[in-house]
């Protein structure tokens, strides 16, 4: 069983949801973000995100491009995101990782090589926005070899025939996007989204997690309701960027703290 | 060669195009391509089309024998096809006309478009006002300081301009830009892209409708010159012009395809635009091309004195037509553009764009290697009033 799944399977037997928060790789500094995960952990995150910067990332919101654009300008590109996993992995080898990010990072430095690499750092998954089931299916085999799960995007526009085909590609959990737009912008709708999971759940048996607009510790336990995993992005990245480089750890864990608690009450 | 028929129900040209774009717009794509397959074989709506550009864009554009600047190189005879006489001032408002219509088609009141120099964005904020739909042209915002006179030019048509500062604050910010708008109001928005690029039916979609150019050609080349010309040459940005004028000639294997790119600075000193030329594939704007990056993957800054022509990618029907070698394509500088946009004025009383000096001067290179008896068809593009101020300033005059 993958990590992933493991971490999925021990949650629901201990009738837990998932929390999943998600930090763009180098912002505020390329040495803020080891400190940073490990205090997602203690926090109480079950499932770490981590953003690979892209100059041209098209389906985010302002808050997640400057972040981007930070890390751009500290120099960090996808082997430095992958020297900051070996990093983590020294004192955590049970939370799960998953890098989220677009297709050209990956192919810039070569599918296969990227698939190695990323399986000898101690990545579990991944997400590149920009690669569409049928634009990727060598690149899912890889990964599958690999042990590192492919997470797929559905969105509230998805059609029964695409909801089937990532259910297909899909493993580790499927990405559910809450809201129609860029991550971050609007707030989520619980009861809209309630409405669209169940013909998501009779398409895969795959965890769902819900993703963008999720902003505190109320919409987090709104949405744990009806998803398996509540997952947090701009919010905590506006968070880093106001607290700035020294207090960001401290200020992330004040934002995690409440959220975890929300969501175990 | 085999038959020319692509690209494929998913918008591949061999290993380019396709749709790389999150989930969050794969449903408004795959509308778009229905919307799409059913208007191109609806004889009334092409027939709309046609009325359109005939009396509003005012179609055919003709063709001019630059016999001056043809007789002081002595060699080859050079051929200019006038899409700067179209309606706004260059062959944008082909594509735009054309995604007007299927904006009206699918009963999208709003559209929304990307643009570099201005002129997609003039063309789409003219169509805009001519169908009674709502339009934001997003644009870097470097790019509206340096195209201060387009900007108003819009805002004069109705159009609402937003600078992009994200990114490089130039075209492909502003493209990233309007992406993230029509994934948010996907229902009652229209997105006009502005070149052959983006994911599919973009590429294939905005080719079809450019190559009115092509087509025209085919027709008049023979009442002027008695048959078909031995090159067709184009400036390449994202390829829509080129595309346009190249796509009808594919399958004549004794024409030569020709594609100039900005070579800026010199391809050597990194300061260019020529993503065929210099670039390497990877994906960008929902599809896969060649792009300028660095070997992290990182889109990198480009550089032309044509803000039309400074785009790290390249529509990916032109990278597949490279790989196959059924086009060539080459860069000039932006001095030797320059040269072409003065010769142009003093020899044949024609001020083009910046772009489509590119292609004229790459023009102006070729044909005196080539006996006189041969005929070179340049397109164009544009016509240059939009480049008084960049041009004066280049040489020093202050306006």
């Amino acid at each position: 069983m993958s990590r992933i799944a493991g971490c999925f399977a021990a949650l629901k037997a201990a009738g837990r949801k998932a929390l999943i928060p998600y930090v763009t790789a180098g912002d505020p500094l390329p040495a803020s973000t080891v400190p940073l995960l490990h205090a997602l952990v203690e926090a109480g995150s079950d499932i770490l995100e981590i953003g690979v910067p892209f100059s041209d990332p098209m389906a985010d919101g302002p808050a997640i491009q400057r972040s981007s654009e930070r890390a751009l300008k500290n120099g960090i590109g996808l082997s430095e995101v992958l020297n900051i996993v070996i990093q983590f992995r020294k004192n955590d080898s049970v939370t799960p990782i998953v890098l989220m990010g677009y297709a050209n990072p990956i192919e810039a430095m070569g599918v296969e090589k990227f698939v190695t690499a990323a399986q000898a750092a101690g990545i579990d998954g991944v997400i590149v926005v920009d690669y569409p089931p049928e634009e990727c299916a060598p690149f899912v085999e890889l990964c599958r070899k690999a042990g590192i799960d492919t997470i797929f995007l559905l969105a509230p526009t998805s059609t029964d025939e695409r909801i089937r085909s990532v259910a297909q590609a899909g493993s580790g959990y499927l990405y559910y996007v809450s809201l129609k737009g860029v991550t971050g912008v609007k707030s989520v709708d619980a009861a809209e989204v309630a409405a669209q999971l169940p013909k998501i759940r009779a398409a895969s048996t795959l965890p769902i997690g819900v993703g963008f607009g999720i902003k505190d510790a109320e919409s987090a336990r709104a949405i744990s309701k009806v998803a398996d995993a509540v997952i947090i992005g701009s919010r905590i990245v506006q968070e880093i960027e106001s607290a700035g480089a020294e207090l960001a750890v401290a200020r992330v864990k004040a934002l995690i703290g409440p959220i975890r608690k929300a969501l175990d009450a | 060669m085999q038959m020319y028929d692509l690209p494929d129900a998913r918008g591949h040209f061999g290993p380019y195009g396709g749709v790389f774009v999150a989930e969050t717009l794969s449903h408004a794509l795959d509308e778009l391509r229905d919307a799409y397959q059913r208007c191109r074989r609806d004889p009334a709506f092409m027939a709309e089309f046609h009325n359109e550009l005939k009396h509003y864009v005012g179609r055919p554009s003709p063709i001019y024998h630059a016999g001056r600047c043809s007789a002081q190189l002595g060699g080859a005879q050079i051929y200019l096809k006038r899409e700067d006489l179209n309606h706004t001032g260059a062959h944008k408002i082909n594509n735009t006309i054309g995604q007007a219509l299927l904006a009206r088609h699918m009963g999208k009141k709003r559209v929304i478009a990307e643009t570099g120099a201005g002129m997609h964005g003039v063309a789409a904020a003219t169509v805009a006002a001519r169908f009674g739909m709502q339009c934001v042209v997003y644009m870097g915002s470097e790019d509206v300081k340096r195209q201060l006179q387009n900007v108003y030019r819009m805002k004069l048509l109705g159009a609402e301009v937003v600078p992009v500062e994200s990114g490089s604050r130039t075209l492909k910010d502003a493209l990233n830009e309007a992406m993230r708008d029509w994934v948010s109001n996907v229902e009652d928005t229209y997105y006009i892209i502005g070149t052959v690029a983006g994911p599919h039916p973009y590429p294939m979609m905005v080719r079809d409708f450019q190559s009115v150019i092509g087509e025209e050609c085919k027709l008049q080349m023979p009442e002027l010159t008695g048959r078909q010309p031995d090159a067709v040459i184009a400036c390449v940005g994202g390829g829509s012009n080129a595309m346009g004028i190249f796509y009808p000639y594919i399958g004549d294997q004794n024409v030569r395809l020709i594609g100039v790119e900005a070579a800026g600075e010199g391809l050597a000193s990194g300061k260019h635009a020529a993503s065929l030329c210099a670039g390497t594939p990877g994906v960008l704007h929902g599809n896969r091309t060649y792009l300028l990056q660095d070997a992290n993957g990182q889109i990198t800054e480009t550089h032309s004195i044509s803000a039309g022509l400074d785009y790290p990618g390249v529509g990916p029907e032109h990278a597949w037509l490279k790989d196959l070698g059924r086009a060539e394509y080459v860069a000039v500088t932006d001095d030797e553009a320059l040269k072409a946009f003065n010769d142009l004025c003093r020899l044949e009383g024609i001020i083009p764009a910046l772009e489509s000096a590119h292609a004229v001067a790459y023009a102006l290179k070729l044909a005196p290697s080539m006996s006189k008896d041969k005929i070179l068809l340049v397109n164009l593009s544009g016509r240059g009033d939009k480049d008084m101020q960049t041009v004066a300033d280049r040489m020093g005059i202050k306006l």
